[in-house]
């Protein structure tokens, strides 16, 4: 019993990574007033290209760092549209989910077969760490994971640093609430929005990668299945902080491990045998982030709020 | 020095030049991707016109994609109107699909004249009432509509599947579970080949374009988007105003669901939008929110969309290409909004423009 507990919250802490990062991603966008519906798509082409970089270069790295910057491109076009085209935000990130999601699975299509080579996924799965992996309970859930979680741990807490504690994040705040105030203060509102949506990408495609190259690990059509939507609503669940991102991304992993569990196997709790249906579990993350966004409306604290300029283009010349 | 100025007017012949030069630039961006892809760009091209327009088939094709895009897009166009920036409507799609589906399957003994009417007030309901609770938590609570009406979307499409796994299962059917097949009469006739959706999509579009346009309430709203504040000094009751708008707006999308699941699925899946919601959107977006430029701008991208589904069935060519060039031409005429609406001006550092 507490060894499948702790097996399940390792599981729930593996499937929460690659949201983690997409999630972080698009905090990162959403504070400078950006909301990039194309993370779906951002993901999946990471997807791809860690996956394929990963086979042909045998280097995690690289395979990472590749689909990062693949990720970013992406968000370019949304950067572009949106910031210096002014576009609906909305209209380009359902565009662009659209566009990436169909050339990854263009470009992946004859990839459905290839694997990774066995000395790639050693170097990526799990670090081992003796003694402190056999504490009960809460041992494999955090001295047993690969590289990889702990690198997304790692990003929440110098984004929380960078957001909170530097002079560029307070900048980033203003541009995301008052973006005609930040202009005045001589902040380079254009940039910020850029570099942010850009970093956005950047983290959506290490999520994505992450799929490929530690949870399945090889390419699929369609991998994602719809962890970028759940990021996004991970970005309000989370009240877009990377912090409390750590643990709406574990949470919903949880979740998303108990679905899979549940297709097999119905819960048995003291001899009897419960069956909750997969789709309700599917459908709580929603629900339960639509329950955040009207308690955060209920409550009086300003900071919890969605930014102010959220969605909205910012016209220079409007000042 | 560049600055950007917004146009006061943009006439048709300023924009339409404008536009033919954003989708000769995504034709040919597209070609180029399609030649990376080993194919033939002008064989593709002429492929999708014929595959979209070709035959008469082909046409009814078209417009049966035309007939839910239009209508959602005018659903969310009124809610744009009261700037209630929903993207729901896929699930109100759903959500009215299942309400007449509900309809379909406890009432079939009815005959057709009655059901399917029955079953469009249940669908409008359904939609409506999807979009009516966002919009409740907006006015009572100031809730973020956007962010709601994203997640209301996956709750409807997760909430169906549900049904079709569980208690809405076909019992008949062994194997995979489906929801049961409509009886005939709650299947929308055929009215000169194709269904009878195209005559509730057109009566949809008059009866939108009088309402916003000749009609107390049209004005209402549009007061109400343009400046709430003066109609809520002239008294027009903003809320109620509000809930009304969105209700109507989502109720069309729930007619849309009606539509999908009689006539194109005859039975109710988790797959009868084929994401037609959300390119409502982009539609609505791209005819500026007004009816007749959006159902212009709704039959290209039914043209689209039908002539690259046909692509796979006629040169074997993956219907994921078919999402990339309409991704493709989406994008520039999106980009290319921007330079019909805005003059950029250079001048020089110290020079003072009016």
């Amino acid at each position: 019993m507490m060894n499948d507990i702790g097996l399940f919250l390792q599981t729930a802490i593996i499937m929460g990574t690659p949201m983690l990062y997409a999630t972080l991603g698009e905090i990162l966008a959403e504070r400078s007033g950006s909301l990039n519906l194309g993370v779906e798509g951002m993901m999946m082409t990471g997807a791809l290209a860690g996956f394929l970089v990963g086979t042909t270069t045998n280097s995690p790295l690289l395979a990472v760092l590749c689909a990062g910057l693949v990720g970013a491109m992406g968000s370019m076009i949304f950067a572009v549209l949106t910031v210096s085209l002014k576009a609906n935000q909305l209209v380009a990130g359902f565009v662009l989910t659209i566009f990436l999601s169909g050339l990854a699975n263009l470009i992946g299509s004859g990839y459905g077969n290839s694997t990774l080579p066995k000395t790639f996924t050693s170097k990526i799965s799990a670090i081992h760490i003796p003694g402190l992996s056999e504490i009960p309970l809460l041992g494999p859930a955090i001295f047993e994971q690969s590289i990889l979680v702990y690198l997304g741990i790692l990003t929440a807490v110098v984004l929380w640093l960078y957001m909170n504690k530097t002079r560029f994040g307070l900048s980033l705040r203003v541009v995301g609430e008052n973006p005609s105030f930040a202009d005045n203060a001589g902040i380079p509102v254009t940039l910020y929005k850029y570099v942010h949506i850009g970093a956005g990408g950047f983290l959506a495609g290490v999520g994505g990668s992450c799929l490929t190259l530690l949870i399945v690990p090889r390419w699929m059509e369609s991998i994602t299945a719809g962890m970028g939507w759940i990021s996004i609503a991970l970005v309000i669940f989370a009240l877009w902080s990377p912090a409390r991102a750590v643990f709406g991304a574990y949470f919903f992993g949880a979740l998303r491990g108990l679905v899979f569990k549940l297709q097999s196997a119905p819960i048995t709790i003291s001899g009897k045998a419960f069956y909750i249906p997969a789709q309700i579990l599917d459908l709580l993350p929603y629900l339960m982030t639509i329950l955040v966004l009207v308690l955060i409306t209920l409550g009086k604290r300003k900071e919890n709020r969605p930014p102010l300029w959220l969605c909205r283009p910012y016209f220079r010349e409007d000042r | 020095m560049i600055s950007i100025q917004k146009r006061s007017a943009v006439s048709l012949r300023q924009k339409l030049p404008k536009q033919a030069v954003a989708i000769l630039a995504a034709l040919v961006v597209g070609a180029l991707v399609i030649l990376l892809f080993g194919h033939n760009p002008l064989a593709v091209y002429k492929e999708i016109l014929s595959g979209a327009l070709g035959s008469r088939y082909s046409r009814a094709q078209t417009i049966e994609t035309l007939v839910p895009l239009l209508i959602m897009a005018l659903g969310v166009t009124i809610c744009y109107k009261i700037k209630f920036i929903s993207i729901g409507t896929e699930g109100q799609l759903y959500i009215g699909a299942m309400f007449a589906t509900y309809i379909a399957l406890h009432l079939k003994g009815l005959p057709g004249p009655i059901l399917l009417p029955l079953m469009l007030l249940a669908s409008v309901l359904g939609g409506g009432l999807w979009c009516l609770l966002p919009a409740f938590l907006k006015v009572k609570f100031d809730t973020n509509e956007t962010l709601v009406t994203l997640m209301l979307n996956y709750v409807a499409i997760k909430f169906i599947t549900y049904l079709q796994y569980g208690p809405w299962k076909d019992p008949n059917v062994i194997g995979y579970p489906v929801i049961p097949q409509f009886t005939k009469n709650a299947i929308l006739p055929d009215v000169l080949g194709i269904h009878a959706g195209w005559i509730i999509a057109l009566a949809l579009l008059v009866l939108t374009t009088v309402m916003l346009y000749r009609t107390k309430l049209g004005y209402k709203i549009t007061v109400l988007g343009e400046n709430p504040a003066t109609a809520r000094y002239a008294g027009f009751g903003t809320m109620k105003l509000t809930l009304l708008a969105t209700f109507l707006g989502g109720g069309l999308c729930g007619i849309a669901g009606f539509i999908q699941a009689s006539a194109i699925e005859n039975s109710l899946t988790a797959s009868i939008s084929g994401n037609l919601g959300f390119t409502a959107i982009v539609v609505a977006w791209m005819g500026r929110l007004k009816p007749l430029p959006i159902a212009g701008f709704g039959l290209f991208v039914a043209v689209l969309i039908q002539g690259c589904a046909y692509l796979q069935i006629s040169m074997g060519i993956s219907h994921f290409m078919a999402n990339v060039i309409q991704a493709i031409i989406l994008f520039f005429i999106l980009g290319s909004d921007f330079f019909i609406n805005y003059r950029i001006a250079f001048r020089r550092a110290g020079e003072v423009t009016a």
